[in-house]
């Protein structure tokens, strides 16, 4: 798709301001301009498929709609070799620690696509007593598809918006930074502090509300 | 033969109440005596549990429905029994007369809180350990300040619980051994791409043997049942689709059935035309899926991308007349959503037309294949009696010698007017599985072809009242779908919403034959025989 065929160009761009508000090298911007594209022609996703969704994401990798013409090419079973995750599906109470589990093993820089109403909202199930409403409550995403479920040009327009977004990131200093060892365990810890914390603010709105 | 009588020869204090089928109502102390009388007796032979199903009748106490069938003379009987007591409530175990009924006794154990004395492994089935209350009585608090979202990593036991009655009459507690310390487990799933879906495994291997098999399920189990009882019989119809979603025309059927029959509403034939067509349409596509991802599980990529190739086509036929692909929401209480588009016929014509040659290159790609006949050929079999025993329904029954098609057995819809045969394999191994699958799909097509010339004009819909109240009662309807016998049982006390109303998953009695199935066998063959036992996971966690 071209660039002015898209219509939500503007949020993309207020991210590439947002980036670059302190200026940008020009060598290493270059550096970071070629290293995307290639990151963005090649994002493998995780195979993970919790219900109806995940046979839409099977006719999105099959013969008709085929998203390796994109660059999906194939789908890896094991999160280490996985770029992004894409969460077709339900996700339970159950399946939250997880499903959370498997983002932690996945290697930097990586990325979460919510697929389908009830990873995006809890959907149909919104009300049940066992299910996460929105998989935004465990993990940070990055693209929003709804639908119950999408169709398969959805999900790949999902997906390409993935890669918009992997072609205006900085690569050097942005999404490449280095931590060290002994600073990872405490960003891990803080950012899980921070979603308990919502959680829990979450968890007493809808008490208030009642 | 009067059932009524032989019954109470054996249990003299049973009270029956009679109805489209008998039901006994017996009290806990001789539900085990009972059961055994029904599954032993010559005359009767009841030896298919069809469904069993959990209930809380509020003042009248916590109980069991079990449906019943005898395979061999066609009889049906509704068994219930119910205990009073809240706090610690307790019925015996009926998991060995039935062999199916270990699994859904737990889920009962999981939902209610009832426990089965004599059990050998009463854990939850769904929820997590940790989990507070049981979600489906009805005095259940659904508050996030009880169950919040629990991040932290499940602990998983290697020892399970029984309660037994000792000499005395008293409930003791036991630990039983799932697994020893010096055993060999490995874990499988919940995220696995042979699982088809968030089903987990625990294996015990001896080398590259099975041991022993342990199923967990749980990890999208969505509460679709607890969520029916707050809802309109036309919302809960919403939720059918989303169980199987390969055979979302076939569930929907079941219930629309079930809510029909209560109501007593004549559905004209154009819509039983039409139903009986979406229904095989679909049967064919869950089929092809089947195809597909058994291939793909064994390494035949290439037939994977056959299998979707031609499933799509059907999908195209789908949309055009229901607007959806996967989740169709076509059927609706008293008839369909829309009437069929014009093109329906011909393109259906044209599909029937393009397949069957097609369906002649997947025998020579796979079926033939020496690599496929040998990874399927006398590996995971289950036999005849097993699969009765444990309900294993659909082709894995059929596989295994027991004719137990829905469409057979009950007719509905059309399938009493049009001649089909019902495919059955005496081998009951992952070939004959698959071959079963296979050679619906032209039944499939043959049922069609008889149909999709003669849709007699007329109404595709009834006209119902806005507000749909299902008289007083307990009423179960079953559909053939694409992978078994799914039922839906429906107990109304006249309102707007269900008092309870409970799915009989096709895939749970599937999965809890794996044990059996798998035990002896290699670790690789468990692939092999997951995949042609075609289970859906969310159907099994309903």
């Amino acid at each position: 798709m071209k660039y002015e065929d898209f219509n939500d160009n503007e949020y993309l761009e207020s991210l590439v301001k947002e980036l670059n508000a302190n200026g940008a090298n020009v060598l290493v911007g270059v550096l970071d301009d070629v290293i995307n594209w290639g990151r963005s022609n090649s994002l493998w996703p995780l195979t993970f498929a919790t219900s109806c969704c995940g046979i839409e994401y099977m006719a999105v990798g099959a013969a008709r709609y085929d998203f390796a013409r994109f660059g999906f090419e194939v789908t890896r079973a094991s999160p280490r070799q996985a770029d992004f995750i894409m969460v077709a599906g339900t996700i339970t109470d159950k399946m939250a620690p997880v499903l959370k589990r498997l983002y932690e093993q996945m290697a930097d820089p990586k990325y979460v696509i919510a697929i389908g109403a009830c990873a995006v909202s809890g959907g149909p199930f919104k009300k049940s007593y066992h299910v996460v409403n929105g998989v935004d409550k465990i993990l940070p995403v990055d693209v929003y598809v709804p639908g119950c479920p999408p169709r398969p040009e959805a999900m790949l327009y999902g997906m390409m918006q993935l890669q918009r977004k992997v072609k205006v990131e900085k690569f050097f200093g942005g999404v490449n930074k280095q931590v060290k060892k002994k600073d990872y365990k405490r960003l891990l810890q803080e950012e899980d502090d921070k979603k308990q914390q919502e959680l829990l603010a979450d968890n007493n709105l809808t008490v208030k509300k009642a | 033969m009067n059932i009524q009588e032989k019954i109470t020869g054996y249990i003299p204090q049973v009270q029956f109440v009679e109805g489209d089928t008998l039901w006994a109502v017996v009290a806990p102390a001789h539900l085990h005596d009972l059961a055994k009388a029904l599954r032993e007796d010559a005359d009767m032979q009841f030896d298919f549990l069809r469904s069993l199903t959990g209930m809380d009748w509020g003042e009248d106490g916590l109980g069991v429905v079990y449906h019943l069938e005898s395979t061999r003379f066609g009889f049906q009987l509704v068994m219930k029994t119910a205990t009073t007591d809240r706090e610690h409530p307790e019925l015996p175990t009926v998991c060995d007369i039935w062999k199916g009924a270990e699994l859904n006794e737990r889920e009962v154990f999981d939902y209610f809180g009832i426990v089965f004395t004599g059990h050998p492994d009463m854990r939850r089935l769904y929820l997590r350990d940790d989990w507070v209350g049981y979600p489906l009585r009805k005095d259940f608090d659904e508050s996030k300040e009880i169950n919040p979202l629990r991040m932290t990593n499940e602990v998983t036991s290697d020892v399970t619980s029984t309660i037994e009655i000792d000499e005395h009459g008293h409930a003791v507690e036991k630990t039983r051994v799932l697994f020893e310390d010096d055993e060999y487990v490995v874990n499988i799933g919940p995220q696995h791409p042979a699982t088809h879906g968030v089903l987990r495994f625990r294996v015990s291997l001896e080398g590259e043997v099975i041991k022993k098999l342990q199923v967990h399920c749980g990890y999208i189990h969505r509460g679709i049942e607890k969520m029916c009882e707050s809802l309109t019989y036309p919302q809960t119809l919403a939720l059918t689709d989303r169980l199987d979603y390969l055979g979302a025309m076939q569930s929907r059927h079941a219930l629309c059935m079930c809510i029909e029959k209560a109501m007593g509403v004549e559905i004209p034939e154009r819509v039983q035309y039409i139903r009986t067509i979406m229904d095989e349409l679909q049967r064919i596509d869950s089929h092809l899926l089947f195809f597909s991802t058994l291939c793909m599980d064994l390494g035949a990529l290439t037939a994977f991308f056959y299998g979707f190739r031609d499933r799509e086509k059907i999908l195209d036929i789908f949309e055009e007349t229901t607007g959806g692909r996967l989740i169709l929401n076509y059927n609706v209480i008293g008839g369909v959503q829309a009437d069929i588009h014009p093109n329906f016929v011909k393109r259906v014509k044209d599909f029937i037309a393009y397949m069957r040659p097609q369906l002649k290159e997947y025998h020579e790609v796979f079926s033939g294949n020496i690599i496929a006949q040998q990874r399927m050929k006398g590996v995971g079999v289950l036999s005849r009696e097993d699969a009765i025993s444990f309900g294993a329904t659909g082709g894995t029954g059929r596989a295994s010698g027991w004719a137990c098609d829905v469409r057979k057995r009950h007719p509905y819809a059309m399938y009493g007017k049009v001649h089909f045969n019902e495919i059955v394999f005496q081998e009951g191994d992952c070939y004959a599985r698959y071959m079963v699958r296979m050679k619906e799909i032209e039944e499939s097509m043959n049922i069609i072809e008889q149909l999709i010339d003669n849709i007699p004009e007329g109404e595709y819909q009834v006209k119902m009242k806005p507000v749909i109240r299902v008289p007083e009662g307990s009423y179960y309807s079953a559909v053939e779908t694409s992978r078994g016998e799914f039922g839906v049982y429906i107990e109304s006390r006249g309102e707007k919403y269900p008092y309870r109303m409970k799915f009989r998953s096709t895939g749970l009695p599937l999965i809890s034959c794996l044990d059996t199935i798998t035990r002896g066998g290699k670790i690789a063959d468990l692939i092999a025989i997951g995949g042609t036992l075609d289970y859906i996971v969310p159907d099994i966690d309903r």
